[in-house]
């Protein structure tokens, strides 16, 4: 739906890799090329009207994002450069100062790097532990092996939300309820979870959360560290500098801002601040409930017809999301993905960022389509069509 | 080259590729690592060389069709030559893969990738091999 919205689908091009990043909407275009063609003035200045008119639309996008994500307050809502560099805040400027060597901190094999490196950075310099709880047999995880995953030590429970290989929700809200009870923090890596379906920080009670703005029709560069303010507080600013100080007489007297702004060191991605605006005024407008309901039942009509190709080997036939992952069997992932480049069609072949994944499935490298609102059936038809004839795919792989 | 000719080269070398496993004695042999930060080509290249000679070269790990059987191919043709010859031979596939001059009776199979321009994102598949081998060559002087 709504595929007329979007200028790269005039170009006769299918695309499949919305798991990497999704495509932009003419009125986020718009947006970010009014600010640079009309009021191209800093943020937080305010002497002069464009600056007025920077600092107005700015706050504005952060009031968006706090609405659509349904935080209590705006002061909770922190840009960031994207998912990465959020997680990164989250790791160093908060557990950092707070955990001990004892502690651990339990992830899965199928997390994106973004939400694991970072914790391994804190192993390997601090001394807490890396857990991994164990995924059932469709890669979900369960209730059950969080529970029994939990240790005294647990502090930290960090997940994606959705995974970005095989499309799996996980059971966050009640993660949180049990990991609080247990004074165990909850992180949640939203970047396919947010773009996807409707957000309500307040009802799953996540600590922390990261998503970013390119993987739902926003500007590369843009993403959002939303957190309790109780313990944003607390969060120490990696970044120091412009526009998050008071006064600095001396290294003894340095102020901070108050959030939000004590995080957001340094002129900020301004256009990126208002494109994901607009984006989220995109999104909303169309509805995340309809755009989840439309990507399952794509989803669903995908894999009833890639089911019946025998020789694909489905790594995620069941799975919550737009994302289907699998391999041609006899031919390596990326030969395939480049046929179908020839075609027009973009998906990706690798490991996705999840390079632990494969002790788990099994594979290290797979196809990955990984749908949006704005996919149709007639899309999957052809991919569908292009799938079934392996010989023409063998012989057209170079 | 005619186009059936260069795909049964290239599906040849792809299915049946030369030397693709870890050689039994490996530390007669140099290895490297080469990748393509654009894709998941990841290949080991073993290379043992004495007085200034490719005497063996061995390859293991996963890459495309275009990789695979190129470093088969760049196997075939570089044993037996010396340090300085193989580093010619490079270049003048460096130079066909760039559209540039070249020594097309050099080449030989290799040549069935001489319309590779065509598909910018296989030119790096192609020239994987040869980067991964140069980065030892390179220690050496001819």
């Amino acid at each position: 739906m709504n595929t007329k919205d979007f200028p790269m689908l005039n170009k006769d091009l299918i695309y499949l890799d919305n798991g990497a990043t999704t495509l932009k909407p003419k009125m986020v275009i718009e947006k970010i090329v009014d600010y640079y063609s009309n009021y191209s003035a800093s943020a937080h200045r305010g002497d002069y009207d464009i600056a007025y008119k920077v600092d107005q639309e700015y706050e504005g996008a952060r009031e968006k994002v706090r609405k659509f994500i349904n935080a209590r307050e705006r002061e909770e809502i922190i840009f960031t450069s994207g998912s990465t560099e959020a997680l990164n805040m989250v790791a160093n400027g908060f557990f950092k100062n707070y955990l001990e060597s004892s502690d651990e901190i339990l992830i899965t094999t199928s997390e994106h790097a973004s939400n694991v490196l970072p914790w391994f950075h804190l192993q390997n310099t601090i001394g807490t532990k890396v857990k991994y709880i164990p995924l059932d047999n469709n890669h979900y995880v369960t209730m059950d092996n969080v529970i029994k995953s939990i240790t005294p030590n647990t502090k930290v429970i960090s997940l994606a939300g959705i995974t970005n290989v095989i499309g799996d929700e996980r059971p966050i809200k009640e993660i949180c309820k049990y990991a609080h009870e247990h004074n165990i923090f909850v992180v949640m890596d939203a970047s396919q979870y947010v773009p996807h379906r409707k957000t309500d920080v307040i009802d799953l009670d996540v600590d922390f959360m990261a998503f970013s703005g390119h993987k739902m029709c926003g500007p590369t560069g843009i993403g959002v560290l939303y957190g309790k303010k109780e313990l944003l507080e607390e969060l120490e600013p990696i970044n120091q500098g412009g526009g998050m100080n008071e006064s600095f007489d001396s290294p003894n007297e340095v102020y901070f801002k108050e959030l939000p702004m004590r995080l957001e060191a340094g002129t900020p991605n301004i256009a990126g601040v208002i494109g994901l605006g607009a984006a989220i005024d995109y999104l909303t407008n169309i509805g995340m409930d309809k755009i989840r309901e439309y990507e399952i039942n794509l989803r669903k009509y995908a894999m009833e017809k890639l089911i019946k190709i025998p020789y694909l080997d489905i790594l995620n036939i069941e799975s919550d999301s737009g994302i289907i992952a699998f391999n041609v069997d006899g031919i390596f992932s990326q030969d395939v993905a480049y046929y179908l480049n020839k075609y027009n069609i973009c998906v990706r072949a690798g490991n996705h960022c999840a390079k632990n994944l494969k002790s788990e499935v099994g594979v290290k490298n797979s196809i990955r389509v990984s749908l949006y609102f704005y996919n149709t059936e007639s899309e999957i038809d052809d991919l569908v069509e292009l799938l079934s004839n392996k010989e023409k795919m063998r012989i057209e792989m170079i | 080259m005619d186009e059936n000719l260069r795909r049964e080269i290239i599906m040849d070398h792809y299915t049946n590729p030369i030397n693709k496993k870890v050689p039994e004695n490996t530390l007669d042999y140099q290895k490297v690592n080469t990748n393509n930060s654009s894709c998941i080509d990841n290949l080991d290249i073993y290379l043992k060389i004495e007085d200034n000679i490719i005497k063996d070269i061995y390859f293991d790990g996963e890459a495309c069709a275009i990789s695979t059987s190129s470093c088969s191919i760049m196997i075939h043709n570089l044993i037996g030559k010396t340090i300085k010859e193989a580093k010619e031979f490079i270049k003048n596939f460096k130079n066909m893969i760039d559209e540039e001059s070249y020594n097309e009776e050099l080449l030989g199979e290799a040549n069935a990738y001489n319309n590779i321009y065509k598909q910018n994102n296989r030119k790096h598949c192609a020239y994987l091999p040869y980067e991964g081998i140069l980065k030892i060559l390179d220690q050496y002087d001819e």
